[in-house]
């Protein structure tokens, strides 16, 4: 492995990304490196889960590419693709539990299939994740049983099962009260730090992104505009960033008129 | 237009990759157990139900036609042909659609919108061979059987109105029916239900599966055209593949 690939985990450059004729990414770069937390954000509709995928590679780009762990993903072959997975982990948005397994067996479905340990051993160390998760007195409950904390929690456990040098997380804040989020936002802190993980976050909560990222990269209507240390996005004097930190709706008078319309 | 193409191309993509998916180990005995169970033992009582009074409605239409012409010794025969000919494997067919083959769609595109299937993707697991295989084996195994249930209890649907009912000699109903059904009644037979099961699982385990790149197809809304689409789709399918293989092995 060459020193570039030990310093940036994760290389994009000039990516486009199209649903049909319409473009919903234009020309994003960016660099992740080692043992950092990236946080994207954005509001709903800007692109984050669309850039989420292109980073999976679950979607191709029209333009621009993707290197994980120092690799083209764009022009890989499914095989290639499917082995540097393994080093991998994703935590969608709403867990993505399968519905017809239990808690322990969801977690316990990448050691199946991927290693050769036998069923105690890897029953261990599905029940260590799930400890970290503060999951493990619901290990037999079926997804359906789960609220939805415990789910993206669930999510997140299978998610560090294979130890992936790479963790991606969607929204893990959206639908959670702030203390849920909080506690979850904590949790992938400690996960950085013990299991030696580089770490992306996607989200549209401003408090939980400055809460755990290093760096940030915002976008807005598939632009990046901001990509930085967390200080530099405070320092920033972008409307756009201003209104997302000071939670300022972008098109003013149009609530108070509301209101007055509703009050009236 | 080109969408058609596309979903097309799509869908023979699917179907080559499930198909060598499905011939080559690993196998899940797990999960095909599962599926046969769902696909298979939950459709008997639907199957049999239905073989009985399609067997004894045959049998009564027969009866009236038969004794115009004076040839109500060939009730056996009639009965035994039509199940095995036609309405043995597409009533079967049609049955499973409704039963398993909607379900089963509805599922796969709740997965889908779960981002179940991503997941699969993301864990290095192969959604076709996890999720869509172990449904295609089961439907290969379980329409045959089915169907072959199914006209067995339709003969004795035909027996009842044929023997008891209108007192036809047992031996006159089912030698005739030796008689005239011949292997290559029974070789049609099979090919139809074999074609009809690839179509039916293919058709259902494809519309959700892609679901995400149906235009404007979103969440609940979206699963519910897909599903709907399916039982179109594989019903109509169901019925042009059995005129086509009736006119070739005719
Ligand atoms: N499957 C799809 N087909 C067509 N357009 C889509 C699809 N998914 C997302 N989009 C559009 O792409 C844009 C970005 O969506 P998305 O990446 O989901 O944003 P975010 O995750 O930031 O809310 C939105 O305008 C959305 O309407
Ligand atoms: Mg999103």
């Amino acid at each position: 492995m060459s020193a570039t690939d030990e310093q940036n985990l994760i290389e994009v450059s000039g990516l486009v990304s199209h649903y049909g004729d319409r473009q919903v990414l234009n020309n994003i770069s960016l660099d992740v490196r080692e043992n950092e937390i990236l946080v994207i954000m954005g509001a709903s509709g800007s692109g984050k889960s669309t850039f989420l995928r292109h980073l999976l590679g679950l979607k191709a780009p029209s333009a621009g590419t993707v290197k994980l762990l120092g690799r083209d993903i764009t022009t890989m072959t499914r095989r290639e693709l499917f082995d540097l997975r393994k080093q991998i982990g994703v935590a969608f948005q709403g867990g993505a539990l399968f519905s017809s397994l239990s808690l322990i067996e969801n977690i316990e479905l990448p050691l199946h299939e991927h290693t050769v340990l036998d069923k105690d051993t890897i029953q261990i160390m599905a029940r260590m994740k799930l400890e970290m998760m503060n999951l493990l007195d619901h290990e037999h409950l079926m997804p359906s049983e789960l609220s939805g904390g415990m789910l993206k929690r669930a999510g997140l456990a299978r998610a560090v099962i294979m130890d992936p040098r790479l963790l991606f997380f969607d929204e893990p804040s959206s639908g959670l009260d702030p203390v849920t989020s909080a506690e979850l936002d904590e949790l992938i802190k400690q996960l950085r730090v013990a299991l030696n993980m580089t770490i992306v976050i996607i989200t549209h909560e401003m408090q939980s992104a400055l809460n755990i990222a290093d760096r940030v990269t915002v976008l807005h209507h598939g632009d990046q505009i901001f990509t930085g240390a967390v200080d530099e996005l405070h320092a920033s004097s972008d409307a756009r960033i201003l209104n997302m930190i000071h939670r300022r709706p972008s098109r003013h008078g149009v609530d108070s008129d509301y209101i007055d319309q509703l009050t009236r | 237009m080109t969408e058609t193409i596309r979903s097309l191309g799509r869908m023979g993509i699917f179907l080559g990759h499930s198909v060598a998916a499905m011939l080559t180990p690993p196998w899940r005995p797990r999960s095909l157990i599962k599926q046969i169970h769902f696909i298979g033992v939950r459709s008997l009582s639907v199957i049999i139900l239905s073989g009985l009074f399609v067997g004894m409605v045959v049998a009564l239409l027969f009866q009236d036609t038969l004794v115009r012409f004076g040839a109500t010794s060939m009730a056996g025969s009639a009965v035994g042909l039509s199940l095995i000919w036609e309405l043995g494997p597409v009533l079967t067919a049609l049955m499973v659609i409704g039963r398993a083959g909607s379900a089963i769609c509805a599922e796969i595109s709740i997965m889908r919108t779960e981002q179940q299937i991503d997941a699969l993707e993301c864990m290095a697991i192969d959604p076709i061979r996890h999720v869509i295989v172990p449904r295609f084996t089961a439907a290969m195994i379980s329409i045959p059987l089915l169907t072959a249930i199914f006209i067995v209890i339709g003969i004795v649907g035909g027996y009842f109105i044929s023997v008891v009912l209108f007192g036809l000699s047992e031996g006159a109903y089912f030698q005739g029916m030796s008689d005239t059904v011949l292997m290559g009644d029974l070789r049609m037979c099979l090919v139809k239900t074999l074609v009809f099961s690839l179509l039916i699982i293919w058709i259902s385990t494809a519309k959700g599966f892609y679901l995400h790149l149906v235009t404007g197809a979103y969440g609940s809304e979206g699963v519910s055209r897909v599903t709907t689409m399916a039982v179109v789709h594989s019903s109509i399918a169901v019925l042009c593949a059995d005129y086509l293989v009736s006119a070739i092995m005719l």
